[in-house]
């Protein structure tokens, strides 16, 4: 069962919530946790992995062999993102241009071109001190497409931990979604059971609800909203959810000592005892959602 | 023409409020009347919730091309899959077909089907408009939900602003920048003056910061931080300002926690516009101020400014 964390605006506690939700889940499942936010992925602040596993990612760009290559054109004229193009004698390859996808080194008639990994960002994994099997993409510093992270991120299943004593009821994987509503978003979602969004009960919690609740939609995934900081703003949030027949499954009330503790860098089921037992409810019905 | 860019790293740290209260202050002093208003956060355009724009134009924005399966033609042998690197065919009851969300445009698959079955179509992925609002034009756009290359997008919302401003020479370009670091952020800030980043004092939010101005750093932009909410955890506010000094950036300005912030949102206002001597309004105020004043270093005819630091020799680590 896959749970993604969405939210469409940033900063409305989405990875609170995410990393809170897989530490409960976490008491009796066997949790994976991928933080799918590669720009700016913040989970492990909260979660505390040993990251142990690295490994660079990628795209596979060509490389042209001169010796090889009789400038013939065909790379540059079937590529469709301006990388390839032949100067005079040379073809030359603009690395930040290319996608990876590979047509150029297979259109080639002479074969001259092989392809070499172009690292963009990096996968790290581990496990937390909950047990929670977790993973990491991050986009590497002025690249400009995290999707081929993302892409891999959701191929690399970190190990479930071997420690947990009492067997697990099931494997849960959360995954906390990048801010925004675009294709990231979508790539996130594709494949998953659930979707939680995190909101807040402003005009620009709602707008950006609407369209990040558009892509369930789209992709017909069951979803629930989470309401944070509840009370700071208007009803309008609310009555966009019954107007969906979007659930609200959970509120958070807005808490100026639970604020300071999320600053710090605790998640809400260890800020708040109470939360503990919420959070465990909030699953519950995640997984009534799902199976009706 | 000066492009000044508003950051936050990761979204939600009151940015967009930010915006709207420059926005407001521009309206009034030194720019008045003068100044553009471009939204490139285009995921999420939420300044027009608060500027109430009247439209004044709309086109269609184009994206890139998506592939298409014939199916009368396809003879179904899997190819186009084994082909694709981005995972975007899929096979469904009803045979092979792409996923359009998930196809990157390359062609690869239209050159290697051995019957000829696909095509490349392309998408119309968003809107770009043209409005008036409360505090000046606004140029805005909508990216459909799930779409790719807001890139794109966020360069043509910043082209067209920044002609109408070389255009009635105009000196001032205010733009609200898209949230994380990748394409839609690049696209936004390069080759922009300054940009404000607006962080929260958190740990959370000291990654994110740490990340936007290497990235800052990496395009050649000087950078400015405004920390928003500082007294919710000073202990994050005074890291914010070590990592800040370290790195020879002037942290401009501290915003205190303020319920008017939310109250304005609602109220579908700029903080300032609504409540003029609320603290987050006061402080707000304070910083435009210092914003103007690195601005004003070689703005023609400004007034000589004062010194906010070197701001172009940020070093972030
Ligand atoms: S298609 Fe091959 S031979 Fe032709 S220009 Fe490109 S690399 Fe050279
Ligand atoms: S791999 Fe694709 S994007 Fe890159 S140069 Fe070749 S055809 Fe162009
Ligand atoms: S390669 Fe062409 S014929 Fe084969 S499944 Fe794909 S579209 Fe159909
Ligand atoms: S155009 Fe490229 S990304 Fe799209 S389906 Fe074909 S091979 Fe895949």
């Amino acid at each position: 069962m896959r749970i993604v964390v969405a939210s469409g605006k940033g900063g409305t506690g989405k990875t609170t919530v995410a990393t809170s939700l897989a530490q409960v889940a976490a008491e009796r499942d066997a949790v994976r946790f991928l933080d799918c936010d590669v720009e700016t992925p913040n989970a492990a602040l909260f979660l505390h992995p040993r990251l142990d596993v690295h490994r660079d990612v990628g795209i596979r760009v060509p490389r042209v062999d001169p010796q090889t290559c009789n400038a013939c054109g065909t790379c540059a004229e079937i590529c469709r993102f301006n990388a390839i193009a032949v100067v005079g004698e040379t073809t030359l390859v603009f690395d930040d241009l290319c996608h990876g996808c590979g047509s150029c080194t297979w259109m080639c008639p002479e074969q001259a071109i092989t392809e070499h990994l172009l690292v963009t960002g990096s996968i790290d994994s581990g496990t937390t001190p909950d047990g929670i099997a977790f993973a990491r993409g991050m986009m590497n510093v002025g690249q400009a497409m995290g999707m081929p992270i993302l892409r891999e991120l959701k191929k690399s299943s970190p190990a479930l931990s071997p420690t947990m004593t009492v067997p697990p009821r099931r494997t849960l994987e959360i995954r906390d979604a990048p801010p925004g509503a675009s294709c990231p978003v979508v790539e996130t979602m594709r494949g998953a059971d659930f979707v939680l969004f995190v909101t807040e009960p402003t005009p620009f919690g709602l707008h950006d609800l609407k369209q990040v609740a558009a892509i369930a939609r789209e992709l017909g995934l069951p979803a629930g909203v989470v309401i944070n900081r509840d009370g700071i703003g208007d009803a309008a949030v609310d009555a966009y959810c019954v107007e969906s027949d979007l659930p609200i499954l959970l509120r958070i009330p807005m808490d100026r000592r639970i604020a300071e503790a999320i600053a710090a860098g605790s998640t809400l089921v260890e800020a708040n005892l109470d939360d503990r037992h919420r959070f465990r409810a909030l699953l519950e019905r995640i997984l009534a959602e799902v199976t009706v | 023409m000066k492009q000044l860019v508003i950051l936050s790293g990761k979204g939600g740290t009151g940015k967009t409020s930010v915006v709207a209260a420059f926005a407001h202050l521009a309206s009034a002093g030194p720019f008045a009347g003068q100044v553009i208003l471009a939204d490139a956060d285009v995921d999420a355009a939420n300044l027009e919730l608060v500027l109430h724009p009247k439209r004044l134009d709309t086109e269609p924005f184009r994206g890139g091309e998506v592939a298409v399966i014939d199916e009368d033609q396809c003879v179904q042998c899997g190819d186009c899959e084994s082909i694709c690197r981005f995972d975007a065919i899929v096979e469904t009851d009803a045979g092979w077909i792409v996923d359009p969300v998930a196809c990157e445009g390359c062609a690869a698959c239209v050159h290697q089907c051995p019957t000829a079955s696909i095509a490349m179509q392309e998408q119309t992925v968003g809107e770009y408009a043209y409005s008036d609002s409360l505090y000046g034009p606004l140029h805005h756009a909508h990216l459909y939900p799930g779409q790719e290359s807001s890139g794109k997008l966020v360069t043509e919302v910043r082209q067209r602003a920044c002609r109408q401003a070389l255009d009635e020479q105009r000196p001032l370009v205010l733009i609200d920048g898209p949230p994380g670091i990748g394409c839609p952020v690049i696209a936004a800030v390069s080759g922009a003056d300054l940009a404000l980043l607006v962080t929260e004092p958190t740990v959370a939010g000291l990654q994110d910061l740490r990340r936007a101005l290497q990235t800052l750093r990496h395009f050649g932009v000087p950078a400015l931080v405004c920390i928003n909410k500082a007294d919710v955890y000073p202990v994050g506010a005074q890291g914010i300002d070590a990592y800040c000094r370290a790195n020879g950036i002037d942290t401009v300005a501290r915003v205190p926690f303020d319920p008017s912030v939310p109250g304005a949102m609602v109220a579908g206002a700029a903080v300032t516009a609504y409540r003029p001597d609320a603290p987050a309004s006061l402080a707000l105020s304070a910083v435009w101020q210092q914003v103007v004043a690195v601005l004003a270093k070689d703005l023609p005819g400004a007034a000589p400014a004062a010194t906010v630091g070197d701001a172009a020799r940020n070093n972030p680590d």
